[in-house]
């Protein structure tokens, strides 16, 4: 603590250079925050995506449907607790650029497969009675002002024709980053719909297990229940399922860490030659500290604190702003549900933040430790 | 009182046997000093001159833990510091020796209080007595007024001062000056060789000086000259090193 004000001292020397290195700090660790925040929004979906859960879709495609006949066949194998179905339905609100997923659902499972999304009983209840009957995620109610009781009108794609629904419910994710942007409506709805080429079809299955470990097992067990059929099936968990389909996005992972490797190294030759120039600076006073009994060891981390000091406000500073900027939510109004500054990246950040510091200031340190006072007094 | 024959008693508070020096400069060896001998007591003054490369403050530092010898030995107050490994020396250095240097080495960005407090940091005195100890030093430089300045806003005799209370802060055995009035105009200087006088008078305190000024050097209790590595006393004009007179 006694030496607080010596190091206070020391670090407002030079105010510009202070707000500088301090600013390259804070720039490098606000585009590290955006990096994780924008990976954590394309990713986000398999780290929450349950691991007692798997997907079952069409060996050649997930546009290839299955047969509904599937469902009882599938439920029979053991370890399996529950099935629930959906199709997807690619409808367009008002304009093709108001994209939220939509799908047909089986109001007798839905809920004890995915019982993460939270409905009031009595719109539940609404919606199950109501064949034109709707449920929205909470993000997409807010993001077109529906209310419960509204009626939306949809434009079907390949279905055709102008689908309007009454919104019976709105739903709600219990868990921080589950989607609230979906937009459910009942199978039986469509199925009644269809054309007599796609009856008794779905687009995909949702497993639940009773137990995640038996996932590689029952998935096997599904393929095999189905192999040379004319539908044939592939098995994942939702985990693999989801990383599957950011895949599509392109290597975002490497993306990040390659443009996140270039800035840090460019701010450890930034902050390096930052805290070179300061010591060399200093070789007088830092030979006076010596001459007057303090330690090469001491002067070692004298020099080494100041630059963590630096670096830590700075990469305080930068996170800050990142978690200030991200704090609005979903800019893309839907498509990143899982948009926000995570404490782990937070923590990851400040870690990063102390390496740079201790790697720009381990070498000026080790040269003021090394320092001899003679040598240094002579060159005052 | 001050030999430099050798054959000082070990009661002194200062024993130098055999001291040389040796820099190798380019493949070139080059001995600055040539095994001197130097016994000094406790309360004295002690003014070394001579032209520039004699060897002065390669002395000084020698004797203030700064620089290793290439042979000899320096014995203070019983502590043979020659032999003593660099950590060792440093924790020395703090208890024992002063440096007052002519460019008054102060840390810009601290006050002359914090300048001040600089050795007692090392310390397990409180803050309050930490305070006491500086108050105390800054006064006995006649600095109580300036204690909260930065050394850019104090003169070059008031930055010497702060030096010297900075020397004297942590109660030291010895005090090591290094041309403390080069840098200083007429005045400045006698006001800063009184001080030191004051604190060899009044406070008991041992002065080794090196200093190329004879009206500096004429306030100490002796004079010693460096001329190419060897001691010599002045007002004997009589060389003396390695144990005998020439």
């Amino acid at each position: 603590m006694k030496f607080l004000g010596l190091i206070r001292a020391n670090l407002f020397r030079k105010k510009i250079r202070f707000v500088l290195t301090i600013g390259s700090f804070a720039v490098a660790l606000f585009l590290f925050g955006i990096l994780a925040v924008v990976r954590g929004a394309f990713s986000g979906g398999v780290d929450i995506a349950g691991a007692d859960r798997l997907v079952v879709i069409n060996r050649t495609s997930i546009i290839q449907p299955l047969p509904l006949a599937y469902a009882d066949k599938i439920k029979r194998i053991p370890g399996i607790k529950e099935i629930t179905y959906a199709n997807w339905f690619g409808g367009v609100y008002q304009d093709e650029r108001n994209f939220f997923p939509q799908f047909a659902i089986d109001v007798d499972t839905q809920r004890k497969v995915f019982p993460e999304f939270d409905i009031p009983e009595d719109q539940w209840q609404n919606f199950v009675k109501d064949r034109q009957g709707a449920i929205a995620g909470a993000a997409t109610a807010k993001r077109f002002g529906w209310k419960v009781g509204d009626r939306i009108p949809i434009k079907g794609t390949f279905l055709g024709g102008m689908w309007e629904f009454n919104l019976d419910g709105i739903y709600h994710g219990t868990r921080r980053g589950d989607d609230e942007t979906q937009f459910w409506f009942q199978w039986k709805r469509v199925e009644e719909e269809m054309p007599a080429r796609l009856e008794g079809q779905v687009g995909w299955y949702t497993v639940k297990l009773e137990n995640p470990d038996d996932s590689l097992r029952i998935s096997k067990a599904i393929d095999s229940e189905f192999a040379n059929s004319p539908f044939e099936t592939h098995t994942d968990t939702e985990k693999a399922f989801a990383a599957g389909w950011v895949k599509q996005f392109g290597n975002i992972q490497f993306l990040i860490m390659t443009i996140g490797s270039v800035v840090f190294f460019t701010l450890l030759l930034v902050t390096g030659n930052t805290m070179a120039i300061a010591v060399r600076e200093r070789t007088g006073e830092l030979a006076v500290f010596k001459a007057v009994g303090y330690s090469d060891r001491f002067v070692l981390l004298f020099v080494l604190f100041e630059s963590l000091v630096i670096a830590l406000i700075g990469g305080a500073l930068g996170l800050g702003l990142a978690k200030l900027f991200t704090m609005g939510g979903d800019p893309t109004k839907g498509l990143l549900p899982f948009f926000f500054l995570p404490t782990s990246a937070i923590v990851a950040g400040l870690i990063l933040t102390l390496l740079v510091g201790a790697a720009s200031g381990i070498l000026p340190a080790i040269g003021a430790m090394r320092l001899r006072v003679v040598d240094a007094l002579r060159r005052v | 009182m001050v030999r430099v024959d050798g054959g000082g008693g070990t009661s002194s508070l200062i024993q130098v046997r055999g001291l040389s020096k040796t820099y190798s400069r380019g493949g070139e060896k080059i001995q600055v000093l040539h095994a001197l001998n130097l016994d000094v007591e406790q309360g004295e003054f002690v003014a070394f001159m001579g032209p520039s490369g004699s060897g002065k403050t390669t002395l000084l530092n020698l004797l203030g833990g700064l620089d290793v010898p290439s042979a000899g030995s320096i014995t203070v107050a019983g502590d043979e510091i020659t032999s003593m490994s660099r950590s060792r020396l440093t924790t020395w250095r703090a208890r024992h020796v002063g440096f007052i240097f002519q460019m008054y080495n102060l840390i810009p960005v601290l006050t002359a209080f914090q300048n001040v407090e600089l050795p007692l940091l090392l310390t397990k005195l409180s803050k309050a007595q930490r305070r006491q100890h500086v108050e105390t030093a800054l006064g006995v430089v006649g600095l109580s007024d300036r204690m909260h300045h930065f050394p850019r806003q104090l003169s070059g005799g008031q930055e010497q001062r702060v030096t010297i209370a900075r020397a004297i802060v942590s109660d030291p055995t010895f005090l090591l000056c290094d041309e403390p009035t080069g840098d200083l105009d007429r005045k400045s200087a006698d006001e800063i060789m009184e001080l030191v006088l004051r604190l060899v008078k009044e406070h008991h305190k041992t002065v080794l000086m090196v200093t190329h000024d004879p009206v500096v050097a004429a306030r100490a209790d002796v004079t010693l000259h460096l001329e190419k590595g060897i001691l010599v006393e002045a007002d004997r004009l009589q060389t003396v090193s390695g144990g005998g007179a020439r």
